[in-house]
């Protein structure tokens, strides 16, 4: 039998018959599908019992409640916590993308020691030991006040820990990251006389004056503004919005009012003006309970008639009367002030015209009004013991001259320590720890504060990533990221209640790292006498529990508590001053520095731009950086690529000759930039526009390199009156 | 063949060659006569080699054996517990299954050896001991793409477990699990019989299986949530 063609095609043809009669083709097939549908390099998220952890969150003062949800023990989606006081179940971006900084490439998962600029691994031991090594050192040469601390908020246990310890060591040396907090409570304090923190009754006012404050862009805690400005607006009250910048809250209010940057509180002194001229101020309070309401007139808001404000400002006198008789004639109007996110404290002169207004309309601690809430009062640990070394050390004046001199009433000028460092031979900060912010990247200009932080001989950050500020430090000491550790929360900013929050760990830290409290109280223990004496707890989590006392059972069930039935004191027992009345002047006030508008640094001739930064709820701009989540979600408008866009009037685009998308040179007194162009009319003529929580340097694949960070391009500017950094812009060019 | 027949297939060869006929010719009877025989016994041949290789041995190549890493007994674990097949096998209180018992569940009653059987102590000492998770194969497992809510089909369409599972719960050894190479997946999704024929409920869990129980239950067609219908009912 011969094999030919015709066999071997018969054979093939009875072959596919075969097959085709097989399951074979149908089961390759089906089977190939499945596996084409599942590619198995795509990870299957494992599947498991859902549970909740309630919590809070620690991204930003705001003060939020959370509820996190797991599958078994792993987080998976982060939520607002519904029936929380302060965000009722919503939450802003950035929380909600705080699985991604848990999970994140880019944590410290290792103690960490700077050796000829590598970084090694060290146990918690060694560092905790060779820290204490250090400060013993400086305590006995006499140098305790050498040492400082810069922490994100003051308030809670952990700044409390910080301060004690600083205390019983010796050195006055305590900052809080700078904000309009600083201002506000100033402002609060010299007029009513109370160490109080300033909250808003957004949602029952009916008029709100907002001097450029972002009330959908970050200002406050977000989570209580947004809920609280639908509140209002649904409820038919008004939002009027004054800035330069066509902002989303200008964009969602009434009326957007356009004013010459800088010059807010020349505006807010001609409304009073309007308003006590017309004697359209609230009578009942004006004449009760208030005092030197006509010196303070004569002494500055005499200045400030509508034609001189109007000539400041950039606004028409006609608008600034109508303005001052509407805000007068609303049931409950407020004014609030603080520029978008209100990162920058601004001129206290500012702070104290708008409050005027809420005290000329007696909305001090009514509904709608701007309330002072009182800070909280339950951290009750026992006296401290100072011995002589750490007294000699209290009594050394602070590095940054807050509290004296020509600053008297200003708490922390953290903004002037790079200058005072760069201007000294020797650093007079020889160790400084960093929790809880990144003052590398959020501190005008960057390029002092690092030149600053490479002077300190000694710096010990307690970042849980590596940002601007660990890269220059010395020593890495990882806190737990928020997720995974317990802490208070005291207040949550801009909200108009007593409230108390609690961070609880929703799993088990994931790498080395510690609780920031305990390093401090072990930092303690090594160093012994009277600092060890000084912190009897066997740790932060029975320090807390101890703390927070019967309130600790309540808090860990519900993870907030609050004085629900608190409502501003009344008028009557509300002002701690001497006159016991809410005082527009007294001797504090009038040898304040008066107001002036303050001056962008840069000569207009080299540099005929103003730049301003803005703020969005699409970037963070603290001390955490975006996460990939919200730079995915970020508008082109803001960045394209790798550049950011600069926001330019095209009136004033064409003078310079730019174009739309045109790649240019941003060039200030401090730093340059490239940068892309954007035209829009949502922008004052002569003025330009940075977003803010960009530029990242960091070691962050998803973040750094993005755009330009407006703090490299900026510089401080003192407030006359206050001390704290007033600068709103700088001036700039674009070639 | 003969020298005439020779002859005359030389004649036909130069008579084709030489005269082209304009009618087409008719193949050669006595050619294609003698060939017949081997094209269609080729052609069985190659019928009966693919049917072997489709029906025996590509079934035998396209699954991997797989032992369970722990040989466990149903059949005996029923028998002591109170609420069947749920004992184990329980829904949450959010309504979500469980699905396949953790540690948890089984150090409940096998925190130390408590019986006889060489599984067990190997259970307790290289799982319990060490708090390690039992890799369990899972026969029912589906892909991602499938969403399936047990508490729609057990606790609302009141379906028995041995419906779409078998008689797993009274077995005294567990099966291998045979793993489709390709696809990944239980050779229990298909089904063991490669034909696909299914002879019961259980014998296979593709998801005509699913729809067919759908038709024949007269199930809502559409997703209540979307109200649309097909493939989003259960595709998410």
């Amino acid at each position: 039998m011969k094999v030919d063609r015709r066999s071997f095609l018969a054979f093939v043809i009875g072959g596919a018959a075969g097959t085709a009669l097989s399951p074979l083709p149908w089961k390759v097939t089906d089977d190939i599908s499945i596996w084409s549908q599942n590619w198995p390099w795509i990870p299957i998220p494992p599947k498991g019992a859902i549970n909740r952890t309630r919590s809070a969150c620690t991204l930003c003062p705001g003060g939020c409640g959370i509820s996190v949800k797991k599958v078994d023990e792993r987080v998976i989606k982060i939520e607002g916590l519904e029936g929380h006081p302060v965000n009722d179940g919503g939450l802003c971006p950035l929380g909600n993308s705080a699985a991604q900084l848990l999970y994140g490439p880019n944590r410290i998962r290792t103690p960490l020691k700077k050796i000829d600029g590598r970084w090694q691994k060290i146990t918690w031991q060694d560092a905790i030991s060779e820290i204490a090594a250090q400060l013993q050192q400086l305590r006995d040469d006499g140098s305790a006040h050498t040492v400082g601390w810069i922490a994100g908020s003051d308030r809670g246990t952990v700044p409390a820990l910080f301060n004690r310890f600083l205390s019983v060591y010796g050195s006055p040396n305590f900052w809080r990251m700078p904000s309009i907090w600083d201002s506000y409570e100033l402002a609060l304090y010299l007029t009513q006389g109370t160490r109080s923190m300033a909250g808003f009754d957004i949602e029952n006012a009916d008029f709100i004056l907002s001097f450029g404050s972002g009330l959908v862009e970050g200002w406050g805690s977000p989570g209580y503004m947004f809920r609280a400005k639908s509140k209002m607006r649904k409820a038919g009250g008004r939002m009027d919005q004054i800035e330069p910048r066509l902002s989303k809250t200008a964009a969602k209010a009434d009326h957007w009012i356009s004013i010459n940057p800088g010059t807010e509180g020349a505006l807010a002194f001609g409304l009073a003006h309007v308003i006590i001229k017309e004697q359209l101020y609230n009578r009942n309070f004006i004449n009760g309970y208030t005092d030197g309401l006509a010196d303070r007139f004569q002494q500055t808001i005499d200045g400030f008639p509508p034609e001189i404000a109007a000539k400041i400002t950039g606004i028409s006198a006609e608008t600034i009367l109508t303005l001052a008789r509407d805000f007068a004639a609303a049931r409950h109007p407020l004014a609030i002030c603080g520029q978008g996110q209100g990162h920058l404290p601004g001129s206290l002169q500012t702070f104290l015209a708008v409050h005027t207004l809420n005290a000329l309309v007696g909305n001090i601690n009514q509904p709608g009004g701007v309330w002072a809430v009182p800070e909280p009062d339950y951290i009750d640990w026992p006296e401290l013991e100072i011995d002589a070394v750490a007294a000699e050390g209290l009594q050394q004046s602070r590095i940054d001259g807050a509290g004296t001199g020509r600053h008297p009433h200003a708490r922390y000028l953290l903004h002037r320590l790079p200058q005072v460092i760069n201007a000294s031979a020797e650093s007079p900060l020889q160790v400084l720890f960093i929790a809880d912010a990144n003052p590398a990247y959020s501190l005008p200009d960057s390029a002092a504060v690092a030149k600053a932080f490479e002077k300190i001989p000694m710096v010990v950050s307690f970042s849980s990533y590596m940002d601007e500020t660990s890269a220059l430090a010395d020593m890495l000491l990882p806190n737990h990221m928020f997720l995974e550790r317990y802490q208070d929360i005291a207040g949550a900013h801009g909200f108009a209640k007593p409230i108390i929050s609690l961070v609880q760990p929703a799993v088990e830290p994931r790498y080395n790292t510690r609780h920031v409290g305990d390093v401090v109280i072990q930092l303690a223990k090594e160093l012994g006498h009277t600092i060890g004496a000084a912190f009897p707890w066997d740790d932060y989590n029975s320090c807390l529990e101890e703390t927070l006392g019967d309130r600790w059972d309540g808090l860990v069930e519900d993870s907030f508590w609050v004085d629900d039935s608190y409502s501003g004191t009344q008028w009557a027992n509300a002002f701690e001053t001497d006159s016991t009345k809410f005082e527009f002047t007294n001797n504090d006030i009038r040898t304040l520095a008066a107001f002036e508008p303050v001056k962008p640094e840069g000569d207009e001739a080299t540099y005929p731009l103003l730049l301003v930064p803005f703020d969005s709820m699409r970037l963070a701009s603290g001390y955490i950086g975006s996460p990939p989540f919200m730079i995915k979600a970020l508008e082109d408008t803001v960045l394209k690529g790798n550049d950011v866009l600069v926001e330019i009037n095209p009136a004033t685009a064409q003078q310079l000759g730019l174009s739309e998308n045109r790649l240019a040179n941003l060039v200030t007194p401090r730093g340059s930039a490239r940068v892309k162009i954007r035209l829009t009319q949502g922008i004052m003529p002569g003025v330009i526009a940075l977003p803010r929580g960009l530029g990242h340097t960091r070691d962050d694949r998803f973040l750094a390199g993005k755009g330009v960070n407006y703090n490299q391009l900026s510089g401080p500017f003192d407030d006359p009156a206050s001390g704290y950094n007033a600068a709103w812009g700088i001036r700039a060019k674009l070639s | 063949m003969t020298t005439e027949e020779q002859a005359n297939a030389a004649i036909a060869k130069d008579q084709q060659s030489t005269t082209p006929s304009t009618e087409k010719t008719p193949p050669d009877k006595t050619d294609s006569a003698g060939a017949g025989g081997p094209i269609i016994l080729f052609f069985i041949i190659g019928l009966i080699a693919s049917l072997l290789v489709g029906w025996v041995v590509f079934p035998k190549l396209l699954y991997s054996q797989k032992n369970q890493p722990i040989d466990f007994n149903h059949a005996l674990h029923n028998e002591l517990v109170e609420d069947g097949c749920e004992s184990c096998h329980f829904f949450r209180e959010d309504g979500s299954y469980h699905g396949v018992p953790k540690l948890e569940q089984c150090i409940e009653c096998h925190e130390e050896v408590n019986g006889e059987d060489p599984e067990e102590a190997r259970f307790v000492n290289e799982f319990v001991a060490i708090n390690r998770e039992v890799p369990w194969l899972v026969y029912s497992r589906q892909p991602q793409n499938v969403f399936f809510s047990h508490a729609a089909h057990v606790k609302m369409g009141e379906i028995d477990c041995v419906v779409c599972h078998g008689h797993i719960g009274e077995s005294e050894s567990l099966p291998i699990y045979k793993e489709n190479r390709i696809s990944g997946y239980s050779i229990d999704i298909w089904g063991r019989r490669i034909s696909g024929i299914k002879r019961n409920s259980w014998d296979r869990m593709k998801m005509d299986d699913c729809a067919e129980c759908h038709r024949n239950e007269g199930v809502n067609q559409n997703s209540v949530q979307t109200l649309r219908g097909g493939c989003f009912v259960c595709h998410h």
